[in-house]
């Protein structure tokens, strides 16, 4: 008598498995090389490997659930691994550059950024709260690392501690969810939550509803949403510059792929009361994290915090395009990630050429004058400024443009109105910092400032990606409404 | 033998889960909220277990082998950056955390 065994379906996870194997790669290379940066590039040619594996992938016919029903690769996935590939491709040319000048390049760095990376693609191909769970602690954890890696600096292990304690926190909130969503339904499989929500008889949903709620709060711990952000700008501002714009773009965006994917499969069905409940839960979510977030931006007189803030807000934009639960919010809010992942983590790679010291060259006043001596980098910071602003013809725009009018389509027009006047406070605090570099005299204390080329490439790749999108929007919003995850 | 009530365990979890959560919002020593946070990912394994056994189905149980797992690697990663930290700051107490501000 034979053993039947599952049929595990490798191939539909094939970027997540390329991505692993090239962090155990760096890993090994990096007992033999002194020199470190070449394992910076081995894991950039390993994302453009994964990025392709994706691309064959999406050209296929569609795919099986992989392992039993756990991971799915579906037009969603695709989008998604697209963003993740995006960002820590970036992110690693940004580190390339950087790390070099604080003394931190090293192996681990780009292990642990590559782990991140494919807990991430977990978590947007998970179908089962298991797999999103193992896949949100990977990358959690990578990132506490990252977070703290630094270690000669204490505003970086300060990061990592407080990233660390809240994020361990959220999880233990994410999984009690887990456990009495389980409970009520009897199953962990977000088609089987669904199925075994519709069977709860009437007047017992309190059970469900409890972890629903657990849940969203476990997400918005992860995408920085208010009131569960205060963790945000101190660990933004704490940490190496380089890991700040991989962490406020790739864990902001899988922290968006699982909880879509959750609201919609699990508990999108019509006519239940947990879609009416969680519609209300995150455009409440949606309104605080958008005010509130600009409005604590303003005050800001640190760049690197003004974009902690900033992201705060960002999130709550997307939550916007969320909320509405149609296609055309969902792509809206896929668009607007994408958006987010060129022109932030362009944003913090001009910060992180900028920066000296520990968490020094980072104020507002240093950016005086900069279109004085460095006309490139001031014309670059311009633009992703006034992208994240929402200025026409740039990418942030038009995720900007088309969240809201889902959310108007949608019937939700106050929530539209309201995200709308935010943009409009947001302006401030992005132009200033355009006013300064341009308008303002040259300050005295401006240094030398040397661009490598790894980060000419990076600052290069975010500014033409934010243009691409803000000139041509339509083929990748095509691409985001063809995700397919409402069949 | 008297058959415990699945409700009771539940009851426990919940308590459990509340206490670790409220220890960790009061606690000041990192060491003690490491602890009650061990304790509110407990308070989930209890839930799992409990209504695992409720159902006769496994996936309750297999998630609380995941769990202890992940915890183990979270004390893990936290501890060794507190050891780090404490070379700095000499203390565990988080306000002493306190070099970033804005």
């Amino acid at each position: 008598m034979g053993i039947e065994l599952p049929s595990l379906n490798f191939g539909a996870l094939l970027p997540v498995i390329i991505v692993i194997l090239t962090s155990v790669m760096v890993l090994i290379f990096d007992l033999a090389l002194s020199d470190k940066r070449p394992l910076g590039w081995i894991s950039f040619v390993g994302l453009m490997f994964a990025g392709g594996a994706g691309w064959i992938q999406q050209s296929m016919e569609g795919f099986d659930p992989a392992f039993q029903n756990m991971a799915i690769t579906d037009g969603y996935t695709h989008f998604f691994n697209l963003i993740f590939v995006v960002g820590a491709g970036l992110s690693v040319l940004v580190a390339l550059g950087y790390l070099g000048k604080k003394g931190l390049q090293g192996g681990e760095y780009y292990a642990m950024l590559l782990l991140a990376t494919s807990g991430m693609m977990i978590m947007a191909a998970g179908t089962d709260l298991m797999i999103i769970f193992l896949g949100l602690e990977l990358m959690s954890i990578s990132l506490y690392v990252l977070a703290a890696i630094n270690r000669y600096s204490r505003a970086s292990l300060e990061a990592g501690i407080k990233y660390f304690l809240l994020g361990a926190f959220a999880s233990a909130f994410f999984l009690y969810g887990i456990a009495l969503i389980y409970g009520a339904s009897g199953s962990t499989n977000l088609n089987g939550i669904g199925e075994g929500l519709k069977a709860v008889p009437k007047g017992y949903e309190a059970l469900p509803l409890f972890g629903l709620g657990l849940l969203i709060i476990g997400f918005s711990f992860k995408i920085a949403a208010v009131p569960f952000h205060w963790w945000t700008p101190d660990v933004y501002h704490g940490a190496p510059t380089s890991v700040t714009a991989f962490m406020s773009v790739g864990a902001k965006a899988a922290g968006f792929a699982a909880l879509i994917r959750v609201l919609t499969v699990s508990f999108g069905f019509d006519g239940s009361m947990f879609a009416d409940n969680w519609h209300v839960a995150v455009a409440t979510l949606a309104v605080l994290t958008m005010t509130l977030g600009n409005l604590t931006a303003l005050a800001q007189n640190d760049v690197k915090r003004m974009l902690a803030y900033s992201s705060i807000a960002h999130a709550g934009y997307v939550l916007v395009g969320v909320v509405t639960g149609t296609e055309q919010g969902i792509s809206a809010a896929l668009f607007y990630l994408m958006a987010y992942a060129f022109m932030n983590i362009g944003a913090f790679a001009v910060i992180s050429v900028l920066e000296q010291q520990d968490a020094i060259g980072t104020n507002l006043e240093e950016y005086a004058g900069l279109a004085g001596h460095h006309r490139v980098l001031a014309m670059l910071m311009a633009i992703f400024m006034l992208s994240l602003m929402g200025f026409p013809m740039l990418g942030g725009f038009w995720g900007k443009v088309y969240v809201f009018l889902a959310a108007i389509e949608a019937g939700w027009i106050v929530l539209a109105i309201i995200a709308v006047l935010n943009s409009g406070i947001a302006a401030y605090y992005y132009l200033r910092v355009i006013v300064h570099m341009y308008m303002s005299p040259v300050s005295d204390q401006s240094h030398a400032i040397n661009l490598n080329s790894a980060m000419q490439v990076a600052l290069g790749l975010a500014a033409f990606g934010t243009i691409l999108l803000g000139v041509m929007p339509a083929r990748i919003m095509d691409l985001a409404a063809s995700s397919g995850l409402f069949g | 033998m008297e058959h415990i009530p699945t409700t009771w365990y539940l009851l426990l979890a919940a308590i459990l889960f509340s206490i670790g959560a409220g220890g960790v919002l009061i606690r000041r020593n990192t060491l003690v909220i490491f602890m009650c946070v061990e304790m509110m990912m407990n308070a989930a394994n209890l839930t799992f277990v409990a209504f695992a056994r409720e159902f006769g189905s496994t996936t309750g149980q297999v998630f609380v082998f995941m769990v202890m797992t992940v915890a183990a690697v979270e004390v893990a990663i936290g501890l060794a950056i507190l050891v780090e930290l404490y070379r700095h700051v000499k203390s565990v107490n988080i306000d002493s955390f306190d070099s970033l501000k804005g």
